[in-house]
């Protein structure tokens, strides 16, 4: 089974390379024919669930990633 | 003796557009020899009609080719001079004209093209056929693009074997999404064809050349020049990463365009809807892992990947006063009137 990989690139999408099946919350298939796709983080893209790029224009800022340890339990 | 007399191509050479032109492509239909001295182009080297008519047509010649021009020439040292010649004068002119505009060089590369294309104050070609275009002016956006979209990425192609692996694996799978990812249908240069079929136009390679202004043919001619050194491997990936960069936007209004003209049918949207949202993702791939890759493997290329990027902004925005321009003042924006067919509809 080939791995999927998703990257989070810093003020972006994430983008998901690898098989995988997208699906709406009724369980509904979300069509995709491509290889690599990008998500939108910042909601405010015309095409969700794809990134439009429109995160440039709206300044989105994604911040520094979490450290597992710092979370408040 | 010559086995083989034509390019691929079954589009002929354009007529002349000045001294060096008239004289070179009057050489370039007998079979390839020495040139010897040729007149000088004597416009602006930046965006003259007769230099980069010179120099598209001698760089198309390591693409489609030209009927009646023996492919032979691609390789003939004294066309190789000319087109050396031209390109150096092109570059001298380009980095002067941003030598004369600050960079900070703060931050990371990915940081600096974003700073770049931020700072960005031309004006906006998209919007404005958004807002107010006609048809027309849609058309002669088609044959003034269509000189890039009709061989989209070609010019990047010889960038891969010159990069680095991350960087290398980011622009193959960028390229490989551009050309339809292994789907003749879905080549982008294809779905430009069929927005120009749709349109009217002839989809023809270089079937307008005749049409376009030197600003026009400059903005090809930067990333064919780009792409054929590998000196400038740092600037093909910069301008590539900019281009990305400011696409999605541009072409979601250039959609809204079409669509507001009356030409609401996959044929003529297909290519601006794909690339809204196929150029978001090339955004982040060129950014970070192209241009970023570079950088991290080659840190001295940081200065020359901007660059890449100032230079699509600066002959952009030349194109971009030019058509506006024109068309503010309801002229045409093209060197010679439009021949069409039957627009699909609208």
């Amino acid at each position: 089974m080939p791995s999927t990989e998703i990257t989070f690139y810093p003020d972006g999408p994430c983008v998901v390379r690898g098989p995988v099946r997208l699906v709406d919350e009724h369980d509904e298939e979300i069509p995709n024919r491509r290889k690599t796709i990008a998500l939108c983080r910042c909601g405010r893209s015309r095409l969700m669930p794809f990134c439009d790029a429109t995160h440039r224009a709206a300044g989105f800022v994604t911040g520094e990633k979490t450290d597992p340890g710092s979370g408040e339990h | 003796m010559n086995m083989q007399m034509d390019g691929p191509s079954t589009t002929p050479l354009p007529p002349p557009a000045g001294p060096l032109t008239e004289a070179l492509f009057e050489r370039l239909q007998r079979p390839p020899h020495t040139l010897g001295e040729l007149p000088a182009a004597g416009d602006d080297p930046l965006g003259g009609d007769d230099h980069h008519l010179a120099l598209y047509v001698c760089s198309e010649l390591a693409f489609r080719g030209w009927a009646g021009v023996d492919s032979e020439w691609e390789w003939e040292p004294s066309l190789i001079t000319l087109r050396l010649e031209l390109e150096r004068a092109f570059e001298g002119a380009v980095l002067d004209a941003i030598d004369t505009v600050p960079d900070a060089r703060e931050g990371d590369v990915p940081t600096r093209l974003r700073t770049a294309v931020e700072a960005d104050e031309s004006p906006s070609v998209a919007r404005f056929l958004a807002q107010q275009g006609t048809a027309d002016q849609i058309r002669e956006l088609l044959a003034h693009r269509s000189a890039y979209h009709l061989k989209e990425v070609d010019p990047h192609v010889r960038t891969i074997p010159r990069l680095p692996y991350r960087a290398k694996a980011a622009l193959v799978e960028v390229l490989t999404d551009e050309y339809g990812g292994g789907r003749p249908e879905y080549l982008h240069a294809e779905l430009f064809r069929k927005a120009m079929d749709a349109f009217g136009l002839d989809g023809t390679e270089n079937a307008y050349v005749a049409c376009l202004p030197g600003v026009t043919l400059a903005t090809v001619n930067l990333m064919t020049l780009f792409g054929a050194h590998s000196r400038w491997r740092g600037a093909l990936v910069g301008h590539l990463a900019a281009t990305e960069m400011t696409s999605s936007e541009a072409n979601r209004r250039y959609a809204r365009a079409v669509r507001r003209v009356g030409f609401d049918f996959p044929e003529a949207t297909h290519f601006f809807d794909e690339h809204v949202e196929a150029d978001a993702i090339h955004d982040v791939v060129c950014v970070h892992d192209l241009a970023g890759g570079l950088a991290d493997a080659e840190p001295e290329l940081a200065d020359s990947i901007v660059f890449g990027a100032r230079a699509l902004m600066l002959v952009e925005e030349r194109l971009a006063l030019h058509l506006l321009g024109a068309w503010e003042a309801e002229a045409s924006s093209l060197r010679a009137p439009l021949q069409t067919v039957a627009p699909l509809a609208a």
